[in-house]
């Protein structure tokens, strides 16, 4: 059990991995499953950009606009970005805190699981009669009114993947506070775990209003209840609160782990701590405050009365402040630093004007009077865009680049990274810069066609042509990362040669018990400190070596969530009189039900590696690492 | 090492310590409990003496909050060590729900 380099067979791997509840495993779970709706989100914005590509075109028609458009909205927020960010926070915040798991190894996998099978069940509704189609915000009035199943999967599969990113927030909390390592003190944290924190806890408070919400829709739908509907004394408004009282949190969510990439990111390749990093820790806490009280300038213009706009748009305004006090402080943990322009640092130089530009225009948002013109505007997403693709998926393109690494034990190819960054920076910059001016011209958003004497010919030819280019860049990453595995060629504890941080102090990819002995921390950059101090061990330690105690894997987190994958088809059919419908949904939550029943009954105690397996380990590891020094092979230096 | 287990051995005056300050807690919390009694009988007697719905209705919600924060101080040991994070979060969460609440009255159905 100790040996994590045994060779196993295809079906043994596959095993493994459904019954992990390793979080570095879960991790590549995360990053291939969140890839995998990375490039269906993908190949649906490029057909959305193929059928703006000139007047009148007719490649879509008017209805499968609207369902691409709301699936590649809903698949880029909810199955790409978060589950990506969630595998960079699985992969790295344990082994930055010293720990040697999450605090819940099971509720990790179930997490994944749920957010697996939701991803799976809302993808489904292509084959099955139909995609939603009232847009990634759902609007009561339109998706009331929708037919067919498209608006039920999205509730139903939301609502599945929903309880896995709650759980997965909770025990990244539960971990943070209680699993550091001794002297890991709050403000001795690395700014990645920092922003894991926060945006775990934005997790669970944003999440509950929109299952809430979601769960007025499913009954409004599918069993007859009137909460949105005008017309039996609801009130359609509230699911637009409730909708942006999760929504706006969300993105902070997407971004505050962005944020931590790339502060992780500055520090490396200046060779500097981090600029100012208590104030990056409270603007981080800031915004996490700030994101609850923002909600309603998405809602301006729905006629909220002159005060409520004034309120929110000041408390827009306000958020700019600590984004700012961030942008400043990366700016000057470059400077005078000793600057190395690997892949991820390009990103993250690439990041800051790109972001800005995406905050700027947010500003201009946030004026009320202003918001009326801009609403429902190219304008508006030329700035969502911006801020989530110059932010966000920069963030998740920079950080595969810097944990693929400790995550795979082998580098991505620096070459293909840079051709990866220019074509995707260069056609990220040509969609979606041209589309501000679209938006001034009155181009509104969500239209499925133009017409030829509207003059936004030439503009969405070229924003097309950047979507292209954006293409290439992904498909280069792809090849990158083909390449890269099939050459294998594996690297050492620190291959960027300038890590601070504890993931670094440890092989690539780490045993599966991380830290065969927990580590002692003495500051903030606590293996930037053993590096300085000469220390050849990386670190020092807080306990004797010792038999160490580890969790089983467990098949049950699959089972449970398959229960209510089951489930959701049968609530669904079960409005269109299908016999079947009812017995499908007793017996999918019977199999969740049943499923966590075993789990409450059986004892499973885990196991122990004994002291002599971890000797025995670390003599393989530091055999592999005299050979790997002897070939010189991979890593930066 | 999961298995250790740990003798406590305690000198006299950490026994007289510990002694005392369980009298205090002891204290509090029989103090507090009569509070409660004494708020849920002002309820009763607001309700029953017909007074208005304006003036029973804010008073009942404020003692509810009284309740709450005596509930968790005193019997839910909010007052001992090692509780400020969980207080920061628990306090967090309501703020947000109270912003929430306030804005959704005031927007939708004032």
């Amino acid at each position: 059990m100790s040996s994590n380099s045994q060779k196993k067979g295809f079906g043994a791997t596959i095993w493994d991995y459904m019954t992990t509840v390793d979080h570095k495993k879960i991790a590549i779970l995360y990053l291939i499953s969140g890839g995998f709706f990375f490039l269906v989100g993908g190949v649906e914005a490029m057909m959305i950009r193929i059928q703006l590509m000139k007047a009148g075109n007719d490649f879509l028609s008017a209805g499968t606009y609207n369902e691409v458009l709301t699936m590649h909205g809903t698949t880029m927020i909810f199955l790409a970005a978060m589950p990506i960010l969630l595998a960079f926070m699985n992969a790295v915040s344990p082994l930055q805190i010293g720990a040697r798991d999450v605090a819940f190894p099971f509720l990790n996998s179930l997490g994944f699981w749920l957010f697996f099978f939701g991803g799976i069940f809302l993808n489904l509704s292509w084959f099955l009669g139909g995609a939603p189609d009232a847009g990634w915000t759902n609007y009561a009035s339109l998706a009331l009114a929708s037919e067919g199943h498209g608006i039920d999967f999205y509730s139903l599969g939301l609502t599945i993947s929903g309880f896995g990113t709650l759980i997965a927030g909770i025990n990244f909390l539960v971990t943070i506070i209680n699993m550091r390592a001794p002297g890991m003190t709050y403000m001795r944290m690395p700014l990645f775990t920092w922003t894991t924190f926060v945006a775990s806890a934005l997790i669970l408070l944003a999440f509950p209003p929109l299952t809430v919400g979601i769960f007025f829709m499913v009954f409004d739908r599918l069993f007859g209840a009137n909460f949105f509907d005008v017309t039996m004394g609801g009130n359609t408004i509230i699911w637009e609160h409730f909708f942006w009282i999760f929504g706006h949190p969300e993105v902070y969510i997407l971004i505050l782990p962005a944020f931590g990439i790339f502060s992780e990111i500055f520090a490396i390749f200046s060779r500097k701590r981090l600029f100012g990093y208590t104030a990056l820790v409270f603007a981080t806490i800031l915004i996490g405050f700030y994101g609850f009280m923002v909600w309603a300038h998405h809602m301006f213009t729905v006629g909220l009365g002159p005060t409520a706009n004034a309120v929110f748009a000041l408390a827009t305004m306000i958020i700019a402040v600590p984004t700012g006090i961030k942008i400043f402080n990366w700016l000057l943990t470059i400077w005078g630093g000793s600057i190395s322009f690997t892949v991820p640092m390009i990103y993250a130089v690439a990041f800051i004007p790109s972001f800005v530009a995406g905050g700027v225009t947010g500003v201009m948002q946030a004026i009320a009077p202003l918001d009326y013109q801009l609403h429902d505007s190219y304008f508006i997403v030329a700035h969502f865009h911006y801020v989530i693709v110059g932010g966000v998926v920069l963030a998740i393109l920079a950080g595969t680049h810097l944990y693929w690494p400790k995550m795979f034990g082998t580098m991505l190819s620096e070459k293909l990274g840079k051709w990866t960054f220019w074509f995707f920076f260069t056609g990220f910059h040509l969609t979606f810069f041209i589309q501000h001016f679209l938006g001034l011209m009155g181009m509104p958003r969500r239209v499925y066609t133009f017409g030829a004497d509207q003059g936004w010919d030439l503009f969405n030819a070229i924003s097309s042509a950047g979507a292209l280019l954006m293409a290439i860049g992904v498909i280069i990453m792809l090849v990158n990362v083909v390449m890269t595995v099939a050459k294998n060629e594996r690297v050492g504890n620190d291959p960027w040669g300038d890590g601070r941080t504890l993931e670094w102090a440890i092989p690539s990819p780490p045993p599966f018990y991380n830290f065969a002995q927990t580590p002692l921390v003495r500051g903030l950059d606590p293996y930037w400190i053993e590096k300085m101090e000469g220390n050849e061990e990386g670190m020092v330690y807080a306990e004797p070596l010792g038999d160490i105690h580890m969790p089983n894997g467990s098949f049950i987190p699959f089972v449970i969530s398959l229960g209510m994958f089951i489930a959701a088809f049968g609530a669904m059919y079960h409005m269109d009189g299908h016999a079947w419908a009812l017995p499908v949904l007793i017996g999918g939550l019977a199999i969740t039900f049943g499923s966590m029943l075993v789990r409450s009954l059986k004892d499973d105690l885990g196991f122990h590696v004994t002291k002599e397996e971890l000797i025995a380990d670390n003599e393989r590891i530091k055999k592999e690492a005299r050979a790997l020094e002897g070939g010189k092979k991979g890593g930066l230096k | 090492m999961a298995h250790d287990t740990h003798d406590i051995h305690r000198s006299r005056a950490e026994y007289e310590f510990i002694k005392k300050k369980r009298a205090t807690e002891m204290r509090g919390q029989l103090t507090s409990f009569a509070m409660m009694i004494f708020l849920t009988l002002i309820a009763f007697t607001l309700v029953a003496a017909d007074f208005s719905n304006y003036l029973i209705v804010p008073i009942i919600l404020l003692l509810a909050a009284i309740q709450v924060v005596l509930q968790l101080y005193h019997f839910m040991h909010m007052s001992n060590k090692g509780h400020g994070t969980m207080a920061f979060f628990m306090f967090s969460g309501m703020f947000v729900a109270f912003t929430i609440v306030l804005a959704m009255v005031a927007i939708v159905w004032w």
